[in-house]
């Protein structure tokens, strides 16, 4: 008369698993999202609210925004002095084009450069393929500083690549490559075109040469098949890895003061000046914030590519 | 694949490319064995500026510094990002899934002067609200660190668990496994090289970066790229060609223990494979 009492156990010992299984589904997914929460989304808060108080001389260096007056009314001062002053003082201005021109240039050129690599690899055979693809991994492996320093050596006035020119008689000046804004575009470009190849690869590989060999047998001759069959099959792969070189471009500070003159002002520099120069943590925010804005649309389109790409990879399979 | 060779522009655009990437880490390479101070002028094959740089105590401390965050922070970001992939891969939908997968991938491409200057700002309010973290220093460094470690690890192992053939797991779970024993017995090694990767990645970021750490470092706390950095802006010198030279072998070393990892990986599924289609 009792046989329903294994069964009922069971059953519950199974909810008890499915619970236990439910919440430790829930840990996995809530430390990464606390953690980032804490330490990723809630610092850009603070930059906000800091970019509205004003610079004092203290720790910490600024204002609070919310204070308690004798008859404990609660008092909230925002000071929009911060961002008259990014409107008034045409430094940041030139600052924020200087910035969006120079990475826009340096983007274009790694495109350039990126695009013939990663199709060529894309094209290899599979052994050669898996060589070139680590040659293009290798760099971004290596230390970025220690990149750029390489250029420093050979840009300077007195650097190898003057020296060479000179005694061959090529050139009778030194040439200042570093200390200008060609220096600082080779240096992105360099930095970055890792970051071009590997998404152009990435798409440029999953291409079906099919449709190449079906242009080629329409009669379709290779530049015009190249231009609208390949190109436009690419674009999320020339986009995502545009993206991932303007972006961190606009913002750079190591490249254009090493390889820079002492006026390529690019933003980077402007804010890091601001706080280690000028110690003025509000202003340092406020440039923060409008950096922020410029790059607002290009992020968002970066992750909304990234978000694409994983769930079309999971419905591809099968 | 002739035809693969046979195309000139191609090839050229290859070895431009390639060109542009490699010579200026050949030169410096070369002249980290220059003998004289100058360093256009070739004075001579000579291993002293290494001698040097093992008596230079400012860059040893430093290198230690950065040693002891890399390894704290390639650890706590593998394991981070490894959880951050699976929610992601496979958990479905969950509430807040869309910011959580933006908050994995802006700090990819955010500049590192907003992340140190952001990072910087909530260290200093949290001191004040609550009286953690003391200062600035190394724990500071480290947490900003795995901070955005831990993006990259997420991306890399979003991409293997994507890949992965489920069905061993399935047949464990079949089996009567426990998700978390699967988890451990089979998903934890099929996954191995790529837990290699992203902690070799995490630690050669943290160990790289000079623009977030300046942010948060405190008097006592600097790190190689920092020390580094200080010395570039004076000058190009021969130690740090050595430095640099002797960083270039050690990435390529990791880098090329991770592809022989990830190959002796493949090979052995393959044979796996073919076994139990033998059977």
């Amino acid at each position: 008369m009792n046989a329903p009492a294994p069964v009922s156990l069971r059953h519950r010992v199974n909810q008890a698993r499915l619970r236990l299984q439910a919440s430790g589904q829930r840990l996995v997914i809530a430390v990464p999202f606390g953690w980032l929460l804490l330490f990723f989304l809630l610092p850009f808060a603070l930059v906000l609210k800091i970019s509205f108080a004003e610079f004092r001389i203290g720790i910490p260096p600024f204002t609070d925004l919310v204070t308690f007056t004798d008859q404990a009314y609660l008092r909230v001062t925002l000071a929009f002095s911060n961002y008259l002053r990014m409107v008034e003082d045409r430094q940041y201005l030139v600052a924020y084009l200087n910035s969006l021109r120079i990475a826009g240039g340096s983007t274009l050129i790694a495109l350039l450069i990126g695009y013939p690599m990663a199709y060529a690899i894309a094209r290899a055979p599979k052994g050669p393929r898996a060589v070139l693809l680590f040659l293009v991994v290798l760099p971004f492996w290596t230390s970025f500083l220690i990149r750029v320093y390489a250029w420093v050596g050979l840009l300077k006035g007195n650097g190898l690549i003057n020296a060479a020119l000179l005694s061959l008689g090529i050139i009778d000046q030194p040439l200042l490559i570093a200390g200008s804004d060609w220096g600082v575009h080779i240096g992105i470009v360099y930095s970055y075109l890792p970051f071009m190849i590997l998404p152009l690869y990435a798409t440029l590989e999953k291409l079906d040469p099919s449709l190449l060999e079906a242009a080629h047998d329409l009669g379709c001759r290779p530049w015009k098949a190249f231009l609208t069959v390949t190109l436009p099959l690419s674009m999320p792969g020339v986009i995502a890895g545009c993206m991932l070189v303007f972006i961190p471009a606009v913002g750079e500070f190591v490249i254009p003061e090493l390889l820079g003159g002492a006026d390529t002002f690019m933003i980077g520099r402007v804010l890091w000046n601001e706080f280690f120069l000028n110690r003025d943590w509000p202003v340092a925010s406020a440039v923060a914030v409008v950096m922020l804005v410029l790059l607002v649309a290009p992020i968002m389109l970066f992750q909304h590519l990234q978000s694409r790409e994983a769930p079309a990879k999971t419905e591809a399979r099968p | 694949m002739t035809s693969w060779r046979r195309n000139g522009f191609l090839i050229t655009a290859l070895g431009f490319g390639f060109a542009f990437l490699y010579v200026p880490i050949f030169l410096l390479i070369l002249y980290s064995f220059n003998g004289g101070r100058l360093v256009t002028v070739w004075a001579g094959f000579s291993t002293k500026w290494y001698g040097e740089l093992l008596h230079n105590e400012q860059l040893l401390g430093a290198a230690w510094i950065s040693l002891r965050i890399a390894v704290t922070t390639a650890s706590f970001a593998t394991v981070l990002g490894t959880m951050a992939a699976l929610a992601m891969v496979r958990f479905g939908r969950f509430g807040g899934r869309t910011l959580f997968s933006g908050m994995l991938s802006a700090p990819l491409v955010m500049p590192e002067v907003i992340t140190g200057l952001a990072s910087l700002l909530l260290f200093v309010s949290m001191e004040r609200l609550l009286g953690w973290p003391e200062g600035r220093g190394v724990t500071t460094i480290t947490i900003a660190h795995i901070t955005f470690c831990t993006a990259y690890v997420a991306v890399v192992m979003q991409a293997r668990l994507q890949d992965m053939d489920r069905s061993i797991e399935e047949a464990a779970m079949d089996l009567g496994a426990r998700p978390l024993k699967v988890f451990f017995v089979i998903t934890i090694p099929v996954i191995a090289p790529a837990l290699v990767a992203g902690w070799l990645l995490s630690f050669t970021l943290s160990l790289d970066d000079l623009v977030i750490a300046s942010f948060v470092s405190g008097p006592a706390s600097s790190t190689l790229p920092m020390v580094v950095f200080s010395s570039i802006r004076l000058g190009v010198s021969p130690e740090i060609n050595a430095l640099a030279t002797l960083l270039v072998v050690l990435a390529t070393v990791a880098i090329a223990a991770v592809g022989w990892l990830q190959v002796r990986q493949e090979r052995l599924s393959t044979r796996l494979a073919q076994g139990a289609d033998a059977d």
